[in-house]
């Protein structure tokens, strides 16, 4: 990439992103010492070379601050990049800045933001959705070719769902963790976040495999395999749960409308049941702020970022720090964690929960034995205004009823565009979401590559669009 | 431990000891920094063992083989299956404000040490676990925070309630230490915290119903373990003579009073939240692996003073000596190598060579601070034994082999210490002054030393002031075969 284009690029993000919030730092300088290492090393022609990225807030990435959007971490920087952004940074690609996201991943409308939320650039008074916000946010705006975010319960995917652009979490175990500052760690997945399904894939390889970091980060099957070329024969399964009561009917009908449009290039689309989807959001709930209320442990102004002396006591100081560092949310999350964790209660709700993620991973194995791959809606809803759910967790837990069960089993999933609704005097974008068995992360690709190739819907672009911006 | 207080008539006291152990690994439980005692504060340390976010644990596979080898000697059984889980507590010197231990399904259970009185003390479980960091509350109005010590592997043994008196305990750690030294998986180094104890004391009458527990801490030596029972079981027993109950609780002690006191009631008990760490898959043995460890292990400290005793004549006293550390014991299989007489060369490491260490203004305090090596020593006692040399001027050699770098050979011949008489002669004039004196022999061998003057008086008459009477004392009675 020119250093003029990229100028070019990094103007147009800091004009866009006044009226957007979808970075936390745009880091102009070092983008352009790394883009001309990268012309002096040769990596501008490996296989990201010439793409520009943001990177979720969550990832460490050496020498930036990197926070997670929580004043707890209010001026850390990382002393070392997380594995998927030294993978992306190696295989050329040039990073923009830090991306805005709900503190730690705790939210699904980027609003949970030490920073202030994000806004949608299809409708400035919408949420983006969370917790990669930013993320789907500046991939939507165009400001970025990719980005790099991470999904414990949905948190690329209802993003992307609600941007209108295509958002990957992989098989559980398929890409480090290591640098992701942590929510939960049994259901964290680095993702990526993109337009075209294909550079999904391009970067997702990249970023993807074993890691001396991480033991969770697993050998898999290669994403080349299993491949196949078009829907043709392709076996769909349509979850019936997934279009029941909570979805909005219109966002069911532009699923179903997508549906058809498959069959008619040669899928085969037959429902399917996945009774335990109900107990998904509880189930991820108990699992998921058990871990985080352990994993911020950590968070307790002795080493590192925030720290607020309280009543200069070490244990006061503990205390203030984390009252004070942590939002509402994160609060909120710590305290059901501990809950769960306690002694006395942890059979009752821990461990039960964990017999509940048992029984929906069986739910997919079945369902697996019949059908290649599951689609349905990503997010019951479109973009709802910012500040509507805010006063109510529960209405906002429910926007992951749809991507919490894919993230319990560790299954790869994608959504993709499929069309937008007409809502007011806006268009706002409708994704669906494909769901593949573990380890199938080829056959979820290509199926959304497949699925962008027979269909326009991922080329719509919002009104607030880097295009429409003077240079 | 010699003579303390034995537990009052009418009273049963039950303890149960806990025991932290650092493994002797060259990197930490889950990072590569590297574990080593006595480095400037915070320099061994990096994203993993500080608790940066977004770093993760990767198992160190060194310190579950040492964890393994340490269970195997102690006889433990190993699972196929373990699991780390995560116990959570804030404290400054906890980086990721949890530990990283094992819970429900630890490395190993069960194995245990016998006791001389031929108690067996059972483990319950032997698990692996991270070590904290140091906390420094002394140095100025702040407290500061030294994490060279966080993520260093540690082995905690738990026993069962199996002890009775302060002294089974010492004796059970004791043996502890002994085993975990040999097996080379730790330092045991109480000094430097690479050997840690806590205990649970109960005490009730006779017979009567199980005594509530108490745990004490902050133990950080074996007397003070002993100490800290004594005075606990003394203050149990008092209170309850009174009428009073003793209250579940932690207690610390405090080794200048010599007396424990609260720290912390079970009412403010932690609940540690322990569940399964998400970072770290189960670990998986196979039956051979174990097996490997387990052929590998080196010879224990019981096992070696057994074959000492047995094969080497060697008194049940001198095989003790030598084996209360691998580095002693070790150290006199490898002068064995070059002289073929274990007990005269067990003679000279337990007496001679251990009087250099303890004598005041002592140059050298240990064996591997000794300036020779074991081949020098066992020359030296060649050199003694073939009589070349008399035992007075062979002790002479002995310190000189600690003032100057030459074999115990060139230090006689310089010092002029070498015999007048070789052993061939003074076997001669020995055999000599045995002619006719049957009836002193015959006392001699009943065991009266006295007797034995009445020989060397005439041996040394017939050498003419050129033997040396303790050299002839010892040919007399080899020719004579006494005890």
């Amino acid at each position: 990439m020119s250093r003029a284009t990229l100028e070019q690029a990094l103007a147009r993000a800091a004009a866009l992103d006044r009226q957007l919030g979808a970075f936390a730092s745009i880091e102009a300088q070092l983008a352009l010492e790394i883009a001309a290492e990268h012309e002096r090393s040769g990596r501008g022609s490996a296989e990201l070379g010439g793409t520009t990225f943001a990177v979720k807030a969550n990832l460490c990435w050496r020498g930036v601050e990197t926070h997670a959007a929580s004043a707890v971490l209010a001026g850390y920087r990382a002393p070392y990049s997380a594995t998927a952004v030294g993978r992306a940074l190696a295989a050329g690609a040039t990073p923009v800045g830090v991306a805005n996201m709900d503190e730690f991943g705790f939210g699904s409308s980027g609003e949970n933001s030490a920073l202030g939320p994000t806004r949608n650039p299809w409708d400035p008074r919408r949420s983006p959705g969370g917790s990669s916000s930013g993320a789907a946010a500046a991939v939507a705006a165009g400001l970025v070719d990719f980005a790099l975010g991470s999904d414990t319960g949905g948190s690329v995917r209802q993003p992307a769902a609600l941007c209108g652009v295509s958002g990957f979490k992989p098989s559980y175990g398929r890409v480090s963790r290591y640098g992701l500052i942590a929510f939960a760690s049994s259901l964290d997945c680095v993702g990526v976040l993109a337009r075209e399904v294909e550079l999904i894939e391009r970067a997702l390889g990249a970023i993807s495999g074993e890691d001396a970091h991480d033991s969770t980060a697993l050998a898999q099957p290669p994403l080349a395999a299993l491949a196949p070329r078009s829907l043709r024969g392709l076996r769909i399964g349509a979850p019936r749960e997934h279009f029941e009561a909570g979805v909005d009917p219109r966002v069911a009908a532009c699923v179903r409308a997508a549906l058809a449009h498959c069959e008619r290039e040669g899928a085969v689309v037959r429902e399917v049941e996945l009774p335990h989807t109900r107990y998904a959001v509880p189930c991820y709930y108990v699992v998921a702020s058990a871990e985080a209320s352990s994993n911020l442990a950590r968070y307790d102004g002795v080493r590192y970022g925030a720290r607020v002396d309280g009543d200069g006591t070490l244990q006061g100081m503990i205390e203030a720090t984390r009252s004070r560092g942590f939002g509402p949310e994160a609060r909120r999350r710590v305290a059901l964690g501990s809950f769960v964790l306690s002694s006395g209660y942890y059979e009752a709700w821990y461990v039960h929960a964990l017999k509940v993620r048992r029984a929906i991973a069986r739910d997919f194995e079945r369902a697996f034995e019949s059908v290649d791959v599951l689609v349905g809606p990503t997010s019951p809803t479109l973009a709802f205004e910012l500040g509507a759910r805010t006063q109510d967790p529960l209405a906002m837990y429910a926007a992951d009823v749809l991507t919490t069960p894919a993230s319990l089993a560790g299954l790869p999933a994608l959504s993709t565009p499929c069309g937008l609704v007409r809502e007011g005097d806006v268009d706002l974008p409708v994704g669906m979401q494909w769901i593949g068995p573990t380890g199938a992360d080829a056959l979820v690709l290509a199926c959304g590559a497949a699925w962008q190739r027979a269909s326009e819907h991922h080329r719509a672009t919002p009104p607030l669009h880097a295009a429409g911006v003077a240079s | 431990m010699s003579a303390s207080k034995p537990v009052p008539d009418g009273w049963q006291v039950v303890i149960g000891l806990e025991t932290h152990c650092q493994l002797a690994t060259t990197s930490k439980l889950f990072c590569g920094c590297a574990n080593q005692f006595g480095a400037p504060p915070n320099t061994q340390v990096c994203a993993v063992c500080s608790g940066q976010p977004g770093a993760l644990p990767m198992l160190n596979r060194e310190a579950l083989e040492l964890g393994l080898r340490a269970a195997l000697a102690l006889g433990a059984r190993v699972p196929p299956r373990s699991k780390f889980d995560r116990k959570h507590y804030f404290y400054c010197d906890l980086p990721k404000g949890y530990q990283i231990s094992q819970y429900d399904e630890p490395m190993c259970t069960g194995g245990g040490i016998a006791l001389a009185n031929g108690k067996f003390v059972r483990l319950a479980r032997i698990h692996l676990e991270e070590d904290a960091g140091k906390a420094i509350h002394d140095r100025g109005a702040s407290s500061l925070v030294d994490l060279n010590r966080a993520g260093v592997p540690l082995i905690e043994a738990v026993t069962e309630p199996d002890l009775s008196t302060p002294q089974e305990a010492h004796e059970y750690l004791v043996a502890l230490k002994e085993i975990l030294q040999f097996a080379g998986v730790s330092e045991c180094d109480m000094e430097k915290g690479s050997l840690r104890c806590d205990v649970n004391v109960s005490v009730q009458r006779e017979g009567g119903a199980r005594g509530v527990k108490v745990e004490i801490k902050n133990l950080n030596s074996f007397a003070n373990v002993v100490a800290a029972l004594e005075h606990e079981i003394a203050r149990q027993i008092e209170l309850i003579g009174a009428g009073g109950a003793v209250q579940q609780e932690t207690r610390l002690f405090d080794a200048d009073a010599r007396a424990t006191r609260t720290m912390r009631t079970k009412e403010d008990a932690h609940d540690y939240r322990y569940f399964p760490d998400p970072d770290l898959p189960p670990v998986t043995l196979a039956p051979d692996h174990v097996e490997l460890i387990r052929t590998r292990l080196p010879e224990l400290p019981a096992a070696r003073r057994a074959r000492y005793v047995a094969a080497l004549g060697l008194s049940e006293y001198d095989a003790r000596l030598l084996t209360q550390s691998r580095a002693s014991s070790d150290w006199f299989e490898a002068a064995l190598r070059h002289v073929d007489a274990p007990k005269e060369l067990a003679n000279w490491l337990n007496n001679e060579v251990a009087a250099l260490f303890s004598e005041p203004g002592a140059q050298v305090r240990s064996l591997d601070e000794l300036p020779f090596k074991p081949f020098d020593l066992a020359e030296l006692v060649e050199l003694a034994r073939q009589g070349r040399v008399t035992r007075a001027g062979a002790r002479t050699i002995l310190r000189a082999m600690l003032e100057r770098p030459s074999g115990p050979r060139e230090l006689m011949r310089a010092l002029g210490l070498e015999a007048s008489a070789d052993a061939a002669q003074l076997e001669r004039w020995c055999r000599e002054a045995l002619v006719g004196r049957e009836k002193i022999i015959a006392d001699v061998r009943a065991g009266q030393d006295k007797a034995l003057g009445a020989l060397i008086g005439p041996v040394l008459k017939l050498a003419g002031g050129k033997a040396d009477p303790l050299a002839v004392r010892e040919m007399l009675l080899r020719l004579i075969g006494a005890p």
